[in-house]
């Protein structure tokens, strides 16, 4: 993996939080190694059912959380590796690396203006040797986002969803990082509005190279805006290829369910197409099963996905799979 | 009873929240007609009104919201002239709804059971035990596991597509002509909305009801529905069948909607948005809802509202495009 020279490298990383059942405490395995990487200016869609770690993963990229173990290497710098036991200190990293939240009603401090809330950051970091160069950088970032100069002295509540989505983005690109963790960005949003935002990622892409953790569980939207796809199941990696040809050609059974129970919006392919409807919910990640998670709802389960979890191995095209029949 | 064609007629239905910000018109003229055993949907934007409007069939609006003018027949009888109790006894057996939030529409504190069981007894004269026999039935009918023990259990035992689950059983106790869902697979995971639009797919071929499919998201009803309403600002802009609405669509809005939405035909271009923000109720324009955000908008959208106008059989839309395009064409 080392030709080509990665922003961010993530190897066997996993989270478990402790749950405590009655005398017991057991690990919630959120996510049971792991292991991606991203290239400078590139996007990873990270997809998958609730529940299944996404959002887990995401934080831990940013050390919201401490990870249980794992390496976690950023533009060169190993940040975490439970092995040799590094563990530095973030905050000169959180200039680079950045987040934007899922709900923009509850992301905003309703008590701060929408100048301060931008301002944060550059205010944590000190990004500023004056008052006036502290205001410039914020209304040129809210002209980056599309909001109005006027909008500066107002607080949260006055903007709708949309805008709200602009105020955390604006937030997240005050320290000019280099990778932005989106948890769900469009999610909340309407329709119509999705696109606006949808369009703002790519176009601050282009402008300013970030690269992106994209955080959904709409598929057609993470297709739409990715490079790569990662398809997550319980806490494990399933498969990550090229989005166009994760899209086209599924190989994980799981995948392939997923893709086939996405409403396409044209009713000549909803037609055509057969849904392939997965039996049950997912299973509880606290009893877990043994082996391959997913063998429960699996049409191919054999016997060996019961003993141990399929390892991801390439299968040409950098198109990553972790199944034993496939 | 007046004998009807239709299950149900929706004419020219006004709904308004009284506020004290004002006057709030949810729902603004909205005229439909549903045949037995048919799909209707619903589609639109937060605050186009589209539950509004389901809601008010069903008579269970908010304090302050009112229907203000309108008829609503069912099998031909007005059921906005019903009392408290008639709606009560329409509630349920003739028509039920189901909600988006599998999560808060069930109650905590009683058993699925209970619950189910409260439904089956309100409308019949079941015994109790003939009711917990109907209960397990539906529960097998909507695909519940092993549904004796199920139903002993609390809503929070449950996850949140068996809840929904639940709540079709509930809503289909009586085995009604109409069934409202409320945008019934939101709150659920892909895979899950995949189960439960599939189940909501067979019912209707197995039990006949009619079902009105409340929705934003165009991939649902894009294979759901036999005719499909978009709505904005409380008021339809076009109906007509799935074909018509995305493959020939005529109203500004609509093209736009679908400009919009990522489809596996457009992942490598640019989405094209809708600009501005959706429309404040308390500020209605007074021509065209949609005309502030429309692109093709002419003097006439900002002053008048358009009629609809047929396109085909199926299809009509309210834009005075189509009238501008209908001149253009007679006089060349």
């Amino acid at each position: 993996m080392s030709e080509e020279k990665y922003l961010l490298e993530v190897e066997h990383l996993k989270q478990y939080f402790p749950i405590k059942e009655g005398f017991r405490t057991v690990p919630l395995k959120a996510v049971d190694d792991i292991s991606f990487a991203i290239k400078p200016g590139e996007t990873l869609g990270l997809v998958g059912e609730s529940g299944c770690g996404k959002t887990t993963v995401g934080r831990t990229l940013l050390r919201l959380y401490q990870p249980t173990a794992g390496r976690i290497v950023f533009d060169g710098d190993v940040l975490f590796d439970s092995e040799k036991k590094i563990d530095v200190n973030m905050h000169p990293y959180r200039k680079q690396m950045q987040m934007v939240f899922q709900d923009p009603y509850s992301s905003l401090d309703p008590r701060m203006t929408v100048e301060d809330i931008i301002g944060e950051p550059l205010d944590v970091h000190k990004l500023y040797s004056s008052k006036g160069e502290r205001r410039d950088k914020i209304l040129s970032l809210m002209e980056t986002v599309g909001l109005n100069a006027e909008h500066a002295m107002r607080y949260a509540h006055e903007f709708s969803g949309g805008q709200r989505q602009r105020i955390g983005i604006a937030r997240a690109l005050a320290v000019n990082p280099k990778f932005i963790v989106c948890d769900e960005p469009v999610s909340a949003l309407d329709v119509s509005i999705q696109a606006q935002v949808v369009n703002m990622f790519e176009e601050l892409q282009e402008k300013l190279g970030v690269a992106y953790l994209f955080i959904a569980h709409d598929l057609l939207v993470v297709h739409h805006i990715s490079d790569r796809i990662a398809v997550m199941y319980l806490g494990h990696i399933m498969e990550i290829a090229d989005a166009d040809d994760l899209n086209n050609n599924p190989v994980h059974p799981y995948t392939l369910s997923l893709l086939s129970a996405v409403p396409i919006p044209d009713p000549n392919i909803a037609r055509k197409s057969q849904r392939i409807i997965l039996e049950g919910d997912v299973p509880s990640p606290l009893k877990m099963p043994s082996g391959c998670p997913f063998r429960t709802r699996c049409r191919y389960a054999t016997e060996q996905c019961a003993k141990e979890m399929p390892p991801l191995t390439d299968r040409g095209n950098r198109h990553f799979v972790a199944c034993w029949n496939k | 009873m007046a004998d009807s064609k239709y299950v149900l007629e929706v004419k020219d239905l006004h709904t308004s929240f009284f506020t004290d910000a004002g006057e709030v018109k949810a729902v603004n003229g909205i005229t439909f007609n549903l045949e037995p055993g048919k799909t209707l949907g619903i589609v639109g934007e937060s605050g186009s009104g589209k539950s509004v409007t389901a809601y008010s069939i069903m008579q269970i609006l908010a304090q302050t919201g009112r229907i203000t003018s309108g008829e609503v027949l069912y099998k031909g009888d007005d059921i906005t002239k019903y009392s408290e109790r008639e709606m009560q006894k329409f509630r349920g057996s003739k028509c039920s709804i189901i909600f988006q939030d599998p999560m808060t529409s069930l109650n905590p504190v009683f058993t699925v059971g209970y619950q189910l069981e409260e439904a089956i007894r309100l409308h019949t004269n079941k015994s109790k035990s003939e009711a917990r026999e109907r209960a397990i039935e539906l529960l097998k009918l909507v695909g519940v596991n092993d549904p004796e023990k199920r139903l002993k259990q609390y809503p929070h035992e449950h996850s949140g597509g068996m809840r929904q689950r639940d709540m079709i059983a509930m809503a289909l106790a009586c085995e009604p002509d109409i069934l409202i869902a409320d945008e019934p697979t939101t709150a659920l995971d892909v895979t899950i909305q995949a189960q439960i639009l599939e189940l909501m797919q067979d019912l209707q071929k197995k039990l006949g009801m009619a079902i009105i499919m409340v929705t934003h998201d165009l991939g649902v009803i894009a294979s759901m529905c036999d005719e499909i309403l978009v709505m904005y600002g409380g008021r339809v802009c076009e109906r007509g069948t799935a074909d018509d609405i995305f493959y020939s669509p005529a109203h500004e809005y609509t093209k736009g909607l679908l400009r919009s939405i990522p489809r596996t035909d457009n992942m490598n271009e640019k989405l094209v948005p809708i600009g501005g923000t959706p429309i404040n109720l308390l500020n209605m324009p007074e021509g065209c809802a949609f005309c502030p955000r429309c692109d093709e908008a002419m003097k006439i959208c900002l002053k008048e509202v358009p009629d609809e106008l047929r396109i085909s059989d199926s299809h009509l839309a309210s834009c005075w495009m189509n009238v501008k395009k209908l001149y253009e064409s007679k006089e060349a």
